[in-house]
Protein backbone atom coordinates (compact mmCIF):
# COMPACT_ATOMS: atom_id res chain seq x y z
CA UNK A 1 0.00 0.00 0.00
CA UNK A 2 2.51 2.32 0.76
CA UNK A 3 5.10 1.63 -1.91
CA UNK A 4 2.05 1.69 -4.02
CA UNK A 5 1.34 4.91 -2.76
CA UNK A 6 4.47 6.16 -3.45
CA UNK A 7 5.17 4.77 -6.41
CA UNK A 8 1.66 7.28 -7.73
CA UNK A 9 3.54 10.14 -6.54
CA UNK A 10 6.44 10.23 -8.18
CA UNK A 11 4.33 9.36 -11.11
CA UNK A 12 2.11 12.63 -10.67
CA UNK A 13 5.57 14.54 -9.87
CA UNK A 14 7.29 12.95 -13.40
CA UNK A 15 3.44 13.87 -15.13
CA UNK A 16 3.92 18.00 -13.33
CA UNK A 17 8.28 17.38 -14.79
CA UNK A 18 6.54 16.51 -18.31
CA UNK A 19 3.70 18.61 -19.34
CA UNK A 20 6.02 21.99 -17.45
CA UNK A 21 8.69 21.85 -19.85
CA UNK A 22 10.97 21.40 -16.79
CA UNK A 23 11.89 17.98 -18.75
CA UNK A 24 12.90 19.48 -21.71
CA UNK A 25 17.09 21.43 -21.42
CA UNK A 26 16.49 24.20 -24.09
CA UNK A 27 13.32 25.28 -22.51
CA UNK A 28 15.20 25.73 -19.18
CA UNK A 29 17.92 27.35 -20.38
CA UNK A 30 15.99 29.69 -22.47
CA UNK A 31 14.19 30.70 -19.42
CA UNK A 32 17.39 32.24 -17.89
CA UNK A 33 18.72 33.90 -21.44
CA UNK A 34 16.86 37.00 -21.04
CA UNK A 35 19.02 38.73 -23.81
CA UNK A 36 18.67 35.72 -26.11
CA UNK A 37 15.55 33.66 -26.58
CA UNK A 38 14.08 34.04 -23.65
CA UNK A 39 11.50 31.85 -22.25
CA UNK A 40 9.39 33.15 -19.29
CA UNK A 41 7.27 29.30 -18.67
CA UNK A 42 9.94 28.34 -15.99
CA UNK A 43 8.20 31.08 -14.06
CA UNK A 44 4.76 29.59 -14.61
CA UNK A 45 6.11 25.89 -13.39
CA UNK A 46 8.04 27.71 -10.11
CA UNK A 47 5.24 29.87 -9.57
CA UNK A 48 2.37 26.84 -9.64
CA UNK A 49 4.52 24.29 -7.51
CA UNK A 50 5.18 26.77 -5.07
CA UNK A 51 1.53 27.83 -4.62
CA UNK A 52 0.57 24.10 -4.31
CA UNK A 53 3.30 23.17 -2.27
CA UNK A 54 3.06 26.23 0.10
CA UNK A 55 -0.95 26.08 0.83
CA UNK A 56 -1.10 22.15 1.22
CA UNK A 57 2.07 21.84 3.64
CA UNK A 58 -0.04 24.61 5.46
CA UNK A 59 -2.98 21.94 6.15
CA UNK A 60 -0.55 18.43 6.34
CA UNK A 61 2.48 19.90 8.68
CA UNK A 62 -0.39 21.00 11.09
CA UNK A 63 -1.34 17.22 11.79
CA UNK A 64 0.21 15.05 14.24
CA UNK A 65 2.04 12.83 12.20
CA UNK A 66 1.70 11.54 8.34
CA UNK A 67 -0.51 8.74 7.37
CA UNK A 68 1.93 6.35 6.62
CA UNK A 69 5.15 6.76 8.98
CA UNK A 70 5.12 7.63 12.72
CA UNK A 71 7.02 11.43 11.65
CA UNK A 72 7.66 13.72 9.65
CA UNK A 73 10.99 14.26 8.49
CA UNK A 74 11.34 17.84 7.35
CA UNK A 75 15.25 19.44 8.06
CA UNK A 76 15.29 21.97 10.76
CA UNK A 77 18.58 23.48 10.09
CA UNK A 78 18.06 27.68 9.93
CA UNK A 79 22.15 28.52 9.73
CA UNK A 80 23.75 29.22 6.63
CA UNK A 81 27.01 27.95 5.91
CA UNK A 82 29.67 28.17 2.81
CA UNK A 83 28.84 24.63 1.85
CA UNK A 84 25.29 25.18 1.00
CA UNK A 85 25.89 28.75 -0.51
CA UNK A 86 29.32 27.04 -2.50
CA UNK A 87 27.35 23.68 -3.64
CA UNK A 88 23.91 25.87 -4.80
CA UNK A 89 26.58 28.15 -6.48
CA UNK A 90 28.03 25.21 -8.14
CA UNK A 91 25.03 23.44 -8.86
CA UNK A 92 23.84 26.84 -10.96
CA UNK A 93 27.28 26.63 -12.78
CA UNK A 94 26.43 22.37 -13.81
CA UNK A 95 22.55 23.30 -14.38
CA UNK A 96 23.35 26.58 -16.49
CA UNK A 97 25.53 24.48 -18.81
CA UNK A 98 23.34 21.32 -19.46
CA UNK A 99 19.74 22.58 -19.03
CA UNK A 100 19.25 19.81 -16.60
CA UNK A 101 18.39 19.52 -13.03
CA UNK A 102 17.82 16.08 -11.16
CA UNK A 103 14.04 17.19 -10.86
CA UNK A 104 13.87 17.46 -14.58
CA UNK A 105 16.34 14.55 -15.54
CA UNK A 106 15.24 11.92 -13.88
CA UNK A 107 11.67 11.84 -15.04
CA UNK A 108 13.13 12.94 -18.80
CA UNK A 109 14.36 9.39 -18.54
CA UNK A 110 11.61 7.59 -19.39
CA UNK A 111 11.96 9.58 -22.72
CA UNK A 112 14.45 6.55 -23.49
CA UNK A 113 17.19 9.25 -25.21
CA UNK A 114 20.62 8.72 -24.60
CA UNK A 115 21.56 12.60 -23.93
CA UNK A 116 18.97 12.29 -20.80
CA UNK A 117 21.46 8.70 -19.56
CA UNK A 118 24.58 10.33 -20.27
CA UNK A 119 23.66 13.65 -18.11
CA UNK A 120 21.62 11.54 -15.08
CA UNK A 121 25.31 9.10 -15.25
CA UNK A 122 27.28 12.48 -15.01
CA UNK A 123 24.81 13.32 -12.12
CA UNK A 124 25.49 10.44 -9.76
CA UNK A 125 28.94 10.22 -10.76
CA UNK A 126 29.28 13.75 -9.59
CA UNK A 127 27.63 12.97 -5.93
CA UNK A 128 29.77 9.75 -5.61
CA UNK A 129 32.77 12.05 -6.01
CA UNK A 130 31.08 14.95 -3.87
CA UNK A 131 30.46 12.41 -1.39
CA UNK A 132 34.06 11.07 -1.09
CA UNK A 133 35.32 14.33 -0.87
CA UNK A 134 33.34 16.12 1.68
CA UNK A 135 34.02 12.86 4.10
CA UNK A 136 37.81 13.59 3.28
CA UNK A 137 37.33 17.12 4.26
CA UNK A 138 35.35 16.41 7.17
CA UNK A 139 38.07 14.20 8.55
CA UNK A 140 39.01 10.43 9.58
CA UNK A 141 35.16 8.53 10.93
CA UNK A 142 32.98 11.82 10.58
CA UNK A 143 30.57 12.17 8.72
CA UNK A 144 29.83 15.32 7.58
CA UNK B 1 20.30 28.11 -29.74
CA UNK B 2 17.41 26.74 -30.28
CA UNK B 3 13.74 28.92 -30.02
CA UNK B 4 10.84 27.74 -27.51
CA UNK B 5 7.06 28.25 -27.54
CA UNK B 6 5.87 30.37 -24.46
CA UNK B 7 3.64 27.63 -22.41
CA UNK B 8 2.27 29.25 -19.48
CA UNK B 9 -1.13 27.13 -19.01
CA UNK B 10 0.85 24.03 -19.58
CA UNK B 11 3.88 25.10 -17.36
CA UNK B 12 1.52 26.55 -14.58
CA UNK B 13 -0.22 22.97 -14.85
CA UNK B 14 2.59 20.83 -14.71
CA UNK B 15 4.21 23.01 -11.68
CA UNK B 16 1.19 22.47 -10.06
CA UNK B 17 1.49 18.31 -10.55
CA UNK B 18 5.02 19.05 -9.01
CA UNK B 19 3.53 20.76 -6.24
CA UNK B 20 0.70 18.29 -5.57
CA UNK B 21 3.16 15.16 -5.22
CA UNK B 22 5.45 17.14 -2.59
CA UNK B 23 2.08 17.70 -0.81
CA UNK B 24 1.15 13.95 -1.28
CA UNK B 25 4.62 12.99 -0.06
CA UNK B 26 4.67 14.83 2.92
CA UNK B 27 1.13 13.74 3.92
CA UNK B 28 1.54 9.80 3.18
CA UNK B 29 5.58 9.44 4.32
CA UNK B 30 6.22 12.72 5.77
CA UNK B 31 9.08 13.29 3.42
CA UNK B 32 10.00 16.35 1.38
CA UNK B 33 10.16 15.93 -2.40
CA UNK B 34 13.68 16.46 -3.20
CA UNK B 35 14.96 14.47 -6.65
CA UNK B 36 18.58 15.25 -4.93
CA UNK B 37 17.66 13.28 -2.08
CA UNK B 38 15.87 11.02 -3.48
CA UNK B 39 19.22 10.11 -5.82
CA UNK B 40 21.74 10.45 -3.03
CA UNK B 41 19.84 8.21 -0.83
CA UNK B 42 19.70 5.53 -3.35
CA UNK B 43 23.68 5.74 -4.22
CA UNK B 44 24.11 5.10 -0.31
CA UNK B 45 20.91 4.02 1.78
CA UNK B 46 20.54 3.52 5.35
CA UNK B 47 18.89 0.58 5.27
CA UNK B 48 16.62 -1.77 2.77
CA UNK B 49 13.16 -0.20 3.19
CA UNK B 50 14.93 3.30 3.27
CA UNK B 51 16.33 2.09 -0.67
CA UNK B 52 13.11 0.33 -1.87
CA UNK B 53 10.79 3.23 -1.40
CA UNK B 54 13.38 5.82 -2.97
CA UNK B 55 13.75 3.06 -5.49
CA UNK B 56 10.06 2.79 -6.13
CA UNK B 57 9.66 6.95 -6.14
CA UNK B 58 12.05 6.68 -8.97
CA UNK B 59 10.30 4.27 -11.34
CA UNK B 60 7.25 6.37 -10.41
CA UNK B 61 9.29 9.17 -11.82
CA UNK B 62 10.00 7.94 -14.65
CA UNK B 63 7.44 6.70 -16.09
CA UNK B 64 5.87 10.20 -15.98
CA UNK B 65 6.12 11.37 -19.94
CA UNK B 66 4.70 7.56 -20.52
CA UNK B 67 1.94 8.76 -18.85
CA UNK B 68 1.98 12.30 -20.72
CA UNK B 69 2.00 10.17 -23.53
CA UNK B 70 -1.34 8.25 -22.81
CA UNK B 71 -2.53 11.28 -21.73
CA UNK B 72 -1.85 13.60 -24.57
CA UNK B 73 -0.44 11.76 -27.51
CA UNK B 74 3.19 13.02 -27.19
CA UNK B 75 6.00 12.30 -25.06
CA UNK B 76 8.13 15.65 -23.56
CA UNK B 77 10.20 17.34 -26.26
CA UNK B 78 13.77 17.00 -24.99
CA UNK B 79 16.14 19.24 -27.10
CA UNK B 80 19.34 19.55 -25.82
CA UNK B 81 21.53 22.36 -27.28
CA UNK B 82 24.82 21.46 -26.43
CA UNK B 83 27.86 18.69 -27.10
CA UNK B 84 27.85 15.42 -24.99
CA UNK B 85 31.10 16.33 -23.22
CA UNK B 86 29.35 19.58 -22.10
CA UNK B 87 26.57 17.50 -20.98
CA UNK B 88 29.01 15.33 -18.79
CA UNK B 89 30.61 17.81 -17.69
CA UNK B 90 27.28 19.62 -16.84
CA UNK B 91 26.15 16.48 -15.03
CA UNK B 92 29.38 16.37 -13.01
CA UNK B 93 28.94 19.97 -11.71
CA UNK B 94 25.29 18.94 -10.79
CA UNK B 95 26.14 16.36 -8.81
CA UNK B 96 28.94 18.25 -6.87
CA UNK B 97 27.04 21.18 -6.32
CA UNK B 98 23.90 19.82 -4.96
CA UNK B 99 25.65 17.38 -2.89
CA UNK B 100 27.25 20.00 -0.77
CA UNK B 101 24.49 22.43 -1.24
CA UNK B 102 21.96 19.61 0.02
CA UNK B 103 19.40 20.42 -2.65
CA UNK B 104 18.10 21.06 -5.91
CA UNK B 105 15.17 22.70 -7.64
CA UNK B 106 12.43 20.61 -6.36
CA UNK B 107 14.14 20.28 -2.68
CA UNK B 108 15.50 24.40 -1.99
CA UNK B 109 13.55 25.91 -4.57
CA UNK B 110 9.74 23.87 -3.99
CA UNK B 111 9.65 21.98 -0.51
CA UNK B 112 12.00 24.40 1.16
CA UNK B 113 11.02 27.51 -0.24
CA UNK B 114 7.09 26.79 0.50
CA UNK B 115 8.12 26.31 4.22
CA UNK B 116 10.31 29.53 4.24
CA UNK B 117 13.49 27.90 5.31
CA UNK B 118 16.38 30.54 5.59
CA UNK B 119 18.53 27.86 4.07
CA UNK B 120 16.33 26.68 0.97
CA UNK B 121 15.55 30.66 0.18
CA UNK B 122 19.42 31.54 0.03
CA UNK B 123 20.23 28.70 -2.21
CA UNK B 124 17.70 28.98 -4.26
CA UNK B 125 18.65 32.64 -4.64
CA UNK B 126 22.21 31.50 -5.22
CA UNK B 127 22.02 28.97 -8.08
CA UNK B 128 19.08 31.01 -9.79
CA UNK B 129 22.09 33.88 -9.80
CA UNK B 130 24.91 31.35 -11.05
CA UNK B 131 22.33 29.57 -13.77
CA UNK B 132 21.80 33.07 -15.07
CA UNK B 133 25.49 34.24 -15.25
CA UNK B 134 26.93 30.85 -17.02
CA UNK B 135 24.29 30.94 -19.47
CA UNK B 136 24.62 34.34 -20.31
CA UNK B 137 28.44 33.93 -20.49
CA UNK B 138 27.81 30.00 -22.01
CA UNK B 139 25.58 31.94 -24.58
CA UNK B 140 26.51 35.70 -25.18
CA UNK B 141 30.10 35.95 -24.43
CA UNK B 142 31.99 32.44 -25.33
CA UNK B 143 29.23 31.87 -27.76
CA UNK B 144 28.85 35.14 -28.96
Amino acid sequence: MRLLTVYLIGLVFGLGISISGMANPAKVLNFFDVAGTWDPSLAFVMGGALVVTFIGYRFVLKRPAPIMAKVFQVPTRRDLDLPLIGGSAVFGVGWGIAGFCPGGALPALGTGRIEVVIFVASLVAGIIVAKGLRSTLAGPGQEA
Amino acid sequence: MMETAFTPLQSLGGGALIGLAAVLLMATVGRVMGATGILAGLLTPVDKADWTWRAVMLLGMITGPVAMMALTGQMPAVQVPISTPMLVVGGLIVGIGVTFGGGCTSGHGVCGMARLSPRSIVATLTFMLTTGITVFVVRHVIGG
